[in-house]
């Protein structure tokens, strides 16, 4: 239905596509968040993306955060980049590794200079940025050019029976066409494993989601755990919206992924896609804003997000759509929710609708509609940190 | 086709989902199974709210509870047709 579907983004120097047009100030680490709120005080148009770590960090986590900051920066919704870190290495690291995009970009460090004179300098360069790329103008673009993430939040039942059927949809008329997509929450595939390895396009790739899977049952539920878990998953929030186990909750989940496509890889958190358009499953956390955060450093551009009970959560740089099939919820937060399926457990609208619904909210989205988690303010940027620091 | 009162996945299933608010004791219930759309009729034993779980047939201890086709967890009281099923009547086999 959506071969010929267009949308108006922003075409970047590396040939990716954009939603929208931020002039991101990323600090590679917590004590550099001060200096990059500072320069996304003094000039209109940036945006400061101040988070939690980078210290003394090291192995695999410090790859993770590299990862995550280089694809944060090289996000095709991020048309130039400050990065500002307390010292030049990591700092220059981060902004090399964002240059290969061939967005603008430069880093300050801070050690030697102080807060004062590093915001001034960066000041300077975060206003060139602005007048270099906020007159960019938008090109038609074809629909199958996007890349749509996936994941869920505060999950009740509805969600199983509407809204990630409805996500689910959307990718079986999409995928087919060439889009790039993700679902991840590993721990939230417990239950519904087998289900999901028969989903992979090959043996092979049903084998490397297994590895993860149980990587992650091993390596972290039964290494940490001190009960059944039944107090963190499902939440208190999905229980109160009815669901009962993780078994079930799962089998809710992996309706996100539709019936018709298979995924064609398993990424590392924030590992970005390199086997051609299709669907990836990335191992992430099943936290809403470290899942997204995760998609969008891996390239992602929009975010789709079905929830139950009203999950409220958006991203810094990619816009989050809401859609929810619980009409309590549709009653009580309208103002989070932009797509309302709930017609599909009155029967009045069918899952073939409701992915249709979605996707005209996608590409309203992508044409620089604000979401509902946008028009609020929501800007939850998390970073995945996988053991403590040095 | 009238507004359902339960949504039930699969044939297989044999507990269903409130989609309504308001469900209390004794009401009959539309209940539709989204798989091929047939429908049967069912009264809830308890009030039971939006999204919460309805046994559709009697279920005993040490049974497995179906949903989409399923296994998602064991009963681990009993619960007669049309009573509430949740954490106090059943859990996950997992962790």
């Amino acid at each position: 239905m959506s071969t010929d579907r267009k949308f108006y983004g922003y075409r970047r120097e590396n040939g990716r596509i954009g939603v929208r047009n931020y002039v991101a100030i990323l600090p590679v680490d917590d004590i550099s968040n001060a200096a990059c709120e500072a320069v996304a005080a003094n000039i209109c148009g940036t945006m400061a993306l101040p988070h939690a770590y980078g210290r003394l960090q090291f192995g695999e986590d410090l790859d993770l955060h590299f990862r995550t900051m280089i694809g944060t920066g090289s996000n095709p919704n991020v048309a130039a980049c400050i990065v500002i870190g307390i010292e030049p290495s990591w700092t220059q690291k981060i902004v090399d590794g964002i240059a290969e995009t061939g967005k603008p970009v430069a880093g300050f460090a801070i050690e030697q200079s102080g807060d004062i004179e590093t915001i001034a300098k960066a000041s300077r360069k975060a206003k060139e940025f602005v007048h270099q790329t906020s007159g960019q103008l938008r090109q038609e673009c074809d629909l199958s050019e996007i890349w749509v993430s996936a994941k869920c939040g505060e999950s009740d039942t509805t969600t199983g029976l509407a809204s990630c059927p409805a996500v689910g949809n959307m990718y079986d008329k999409l995928i087919p066409d060439g889009i790039y997509g993700v679902f991840g929450e590993t721990s939230e595939l417990t239950g519904a494993e087998e289900l999901c390895k028969a989903r992979a396009v090959s043996p092979e790739i049903g084998n490397k989601f297994m590895r993860t899977f149980q990587a992650y049952q091993d390596d972290v539920i039964e290494a940490h755990k001190t009960s059944d878990l039944s107090d963190s998953q499902p939440t208190k929030g999905n229980i109160e919206g009815g669901l009962t186990t993780i078994e079930e909750k799962a089998l809710g989940n992996l309706e996100k992924i539709g019936k018709k496509v298979s995924y064609i890889d398993v990424l590392e958190p924030a590992e970005a896609p390199a086997a051609g358009p299709g669907l990836y499953f990335m191992d992430t956390s099943s936290a809403a804003a470290e899942c997204v955060t995760l998609m969008a450093a891996a390239g992602y551009v929009v975010h789709v997000f079905p929830t139950g009970q009203g999950n409220i959560v958006g991203n810094p740089v990619i816009p989050v759509v809401k859609l929810t099939g619980n009409p309590r919820t549709v009653r009580t937060m309208s103002e989070h929710i932009d797509v309302d399926v709930s017609g599909v457990v009155r029967r009045e609208m069918t899952i073939p609708e409701a992915g249709d619904a979605l996707i005209d909210c996608v590409v309203k989205t992508a044409n620089g509609r604000l979401t509902a988690a946008e028009a609020l303010g929501h800007k939850e940027f998390v970073m995945t940190k996988l053991y403590r620091s040095a | 086709m009238s507004i359902p009162q339960l949504l039930v996945h699969d044939k297989q299933d044999n507990v269903g989902v409130v989609v309504v608010e308001g469900i209390s004791s004794g009401s009959e219930m539309l209940c539709v199974v989204t798989e091929d759309n047939s429908d049967f009729q069912l009264v809830v034993q308890d009030d039971v709210p939006i999204g919460h779980k309805i046994a559709l047939k009697d279920l005993q201890e040490g049974d497995d509870a179906i949903k989409y086709g399923q296994d998602i967890g064991r009963i681990v009281a009993p619960v007669a047709a049309g009573g509430h099923v949740h954490t106090h009547n059943l859990k996950t086999k997992r962790w």
